[in-house]
């Protein structure tokens, strides 16, 4: 068996509580690594022939929690959630960081197949080989901290039950929902330790779809073995020595970003993206160490500890407790509606987090209504009497707090922006869409592309098979350190980019695949080969969509309509996107990584990947 | 890694409590002065080092009672995961990799010192509910109570 591999993964049927355990070859672990590639493996095996059809909210969608063979062994632990995407209808790897993943492998298992749907809420508790399904009724409706306070309590119970005498038990790591996900709020996340969100996907809301409160999971033996360990650790030290002079990231997180990217990139979004400028200094790093209680907050073997604890202790915002925030809630939850001060963003960064919402689906939502209000398309009766200004704190949470229970326009909201944005303009006969800054259904990450400071290129969410996914962007060249065929990489691994950012780290992750698992994976092979079978798998069933939405290349492969219009203020005022250059950098992607003029993966290159049935269901895309 | 060879997080003899989000804490022997644990085995499977005054677990004398965990005011030793021996903190043989460790991390918030005749070490021995409390409230203030 190849390193760092358990050797084998769980399947649980919520319906019928049936568990087993089930393996992949060596040759599919190989070509699909773990995480997002062998979860787009494992959806297309058992969805594919019915894709279309599939209803992601449906007890038919699976749910997927897989670690990867680096797991554990690469600075930046991380578990990749996957599942047919409720925002995209396609397949989103969306991870999160935390111990979680590495007590699973340590259980001995790398990863978990939820089928089904359990007829009550429930959790899953994984203590080594014990696996249990467990009543959750007790927490359904409960907000993070509770529902992490119970599982901890009842984990640790329950583990001092089964072995008495061992001394003090350890906590197990949890991911769970919130509220939001329990409602099928389509931009709700799978959460963790409070702070930690696997958002892009939206896959919060499968797990409610499932009953599916919470896993924990402990796992008492060591890390599968790797295949030369000196090798491994030596790797792994490399990477971490080249993180640990990446001092910014270190020492603010990404949370410097916040006045940064819009003060000098104009790239961020403010008031939904009508700016992507702001020079207000209320907002920038040093405004938000104040309300540090602690700097580094890292998790499992994490050198670069990018997050931050950030906790108000008094005003009006008293008892809010979040990371730092990082840069993407800094901008969706502050500049994107008009708050510009470190302690409104702070608490509404807080109460997302407990609600278990994605901080950048929800910012987006709440943005698109915040413009649809100002533009007087939607009434102060319809947001159920909320005065809905910019900037104004109280009247987001309030907004929040109705998407989350689904109340009157709340319950539209809840549905995400693009088909919020369906909806209203249905019900307001107005072309709504037009305010919606969105790629296939997910809320575009915040980082523009009219200034052309940022890192995003114009192909990058016009192709990304992810969407909006600001972490998953289409580039070229393919192997650019930013393309998402190299993302695909660190999700596959599964393990955090962050600790891949610095010049050089990425070198050495070729000698830590070799000596965790074995293999001798070239670069050669990974973006010639295996991430393309990841990358347009994705893109096929993307394509393919349904059963509510699907996407044409033709009208879809593109920018959202706003950047189209130049940039109002700011250095970079009057700079918009050409269109011709959007066409362009399509066609061009489409070219380099293989897909025909109508942006369908080409059958010659599907069949040299082997995927022949891909092939056949992309047969019909291609009219 | 140093006694075991491979990542074990649950064979570690600095374990990291994470009860609370944000408030981690290192689980380890404080090195009391009048070792109540040594005292409380009954199969003389503990003794104390001669160079490092640490606590060092003879594995084929325990027997995994469990005596010297109820003897420690802090709860810290445990029974490995995998054998049947008291898992304590022996200072890595005079030279604990936890202090290399968290100095080539650029952390330095552990430093090795000669071990004080003047102190009471023993008041740091505490179970990781308590050190939790103590910590969430410095932290987090009037919350840190609700959360624990």
């Amino acid at each position: 068996m190849p390193g760092g591999y358990a050797g084998k993964f769980l399947e649980v049927d919520l319906t019928s509580r049936n568990v087993r355990d089930i393996k992949f070859s060596d040759e599919v672990l190989r070509q699909y690594l773990g995480g997002r590639g062998l979860a787009t493996k494992v959806l297309w095996d058992r969805l594919g022939a019915r894709w279309e059809e599939v209803d992601p909210l449906g007890p038919e969608n699976i749910l997927l929690m897989f670690t990867g063979p680096l797991t554990g062994y690469a600075p930046g632990a991380r578990l990749c959630v996957s599942g047919k995407s409720p925002q995209s209808n396609g397949i989103v790897g969306s991870t999160i960081a935390g111990e979680f993943p590495v007590e699973l492998k340590c259980a001995g298992y790398d990863g978990i197949i939820f089928t089904g749907k359990a007829e009550n809420p429930v959790y899953l508790s994984v203590f080594d080989s014990d696996v249990e399904i467990k009543d959750a009724s007790h927490i359904w409706g409960k907000d993070a901290k509770e529902t992490l306070k119970v599982l901890v309590k009842e984990g640790r119970e329950a583990l001092a039950k089964s072995r008495p005498r061992r001394g003090v038990w350890k906590e197990p790591a949890a991911v769970y929902i919130g509220p939001a996900g329990e409602r099928l709020v389509r931009v709700a996340a799978v959460v963790g330790k409070w702070a930690h969100a696997a958002g892009y996907g939206g896959y919060g809301a499968v797990m409610g779809s499932k009953n599916l409160k919470a896993v924990i999971a402990k796992g008492t033996g060591p890390l599968p073995e790797a295949a030369d360990m000196e090798k491994a650790v030596e790797a792994a030290e490399a990477i971490s020595r080249i993180n640990l002079r990446y001092t910014h990231l270190r020492h603010w997180g990404t949370g410097y970003l916040g006045y940064d990217v819009g003060a000098r990139l104009s790239a961020e979004p403010v008031k939904n993206w009508q700016e992507e400028w702001h020079d207000e200094k209320s907002y920038s790093a040093d405004k938000f160490e104040p309300f540090w209680a602690k700097r580094f907050w890292g998790d499992f073997g994490c050198p670069v500890t990018c997050l931050k604890l950030a906790v108000i202790r008094s005003g009006p915002f008293k008892g809010a407790i979040t990371d730092n925030p990082d840069y993407e809630n800094q901008a969706y939850l502050g500049t994107n509606l008009g708050v510009f001060t470190a302690e409104g963003n702070i608490y509404l960064t807080a109460l997302i987090d407990d609600l278990g919402l994605c901080g950048i689906q929800c910012g987006n939502v709440l943005g698109f209504a915040a413009e649809l209000y100002e533009k007087g398309i939607l009434t102060r009766e319809d947001l159920g009497g909320i005065d809905l200004k910019w900037g104004d704190v109280e009247a987001f949470a309030s907004l929040v707090r109705m998407i989350v229970e689904r109340r009157e326009i709340g319950d539209v909201l809840a549905e995400g922006t693009y088909r919020a944005a369906l909806k209203i303009s249905e019900m307001k006969s107005v072309d709504a869409l037009k305010y919606a800054v969105v790629a296939k259904g997910i809320g575009i990450g915040a980082h523009g592309i009219r200034s052309g400071e940022d890192y995003p290129h114009h192909e990058t969410y016009v192709c990304s098979v992810q969407g909006g996914d600001h972490t998953s962007p289409a580039y070229i060249p393919l192997d650019d350190d930013l393309s998402e065929l190299t993302v695909a990489l660190y999700d596959s691994g599964v393990v955090c980019w962050f600790n891949f950012f610095e010049e050089g780290t990425k070198d050495h992750i070729w000698g830590l695949i070799k000596a965790v698992t074995g293999w001798e994976i070239t670069p050669e092979e990974w973006y010639g080969t295996s991430a393309r079978r990841i990358i347009h798998t994705q893109r096929v069933a993307l394509l393919l969509g349904g059963p509510d939405i699907r996407w044409d290349p033709k009208t879809h492969d593109d920018i959202p309509s706003k950047w189209y219009k130049p940039l109002k203020a700011g250095p970079y005022a009057g700079k918009a996107v050409d269109r011709k250059i959007i066409e362009e950098a399509k066609r061009e992607y489409y070219e380099a990584i293989g897909w025909d003029e109508n942006g369908v993966p080409k059958s010659e290159e599907l069949r040299r990947l082997g995927l022949e049935e891909v092939d056949k269901k992309a047969e019909a895309l291609r009219g | 890694m140093w006694h075991e060879g491979k990542i074990w997080p649950e064979a570690s003899r600095v374990r990291v409590f994470m009860l609370v989000p944000g408030v981690e804490v290192p689980h380890l022997c404080v090195q009391c002065h009048d070792y109540p644990c040594v005292k409380a085995c009954p199969s003389e499977a503990l003794s104390i080092s001669p160079e490092t005054e640490a606590v060092i677990v003879d594995r084929e004398k325990c027997t995994a009672c469990g005596l010297c965990i109820e003897a420690c005011p802090g709860d810290v030793p445990y029974i490995h995961p995998a054998e049947k021996y008291a898992v304590i903190c022996d200072l890595c043989g005079g030279d604990p990799q936890c202090v290399k460790a968290c100095s080539e991390g650029g952390w330095d918030a552990l430093k090795l010192l000669k071990k004080s005749e003047n102190y009471t070490y023993k008041v740091y021995a505490k179970t990781p509910e308590e050190i939790t409390r103590e910590v969430a409230v410095q932290l987090y203030g009037e919350v840190g109570e609700e959360v624990v």
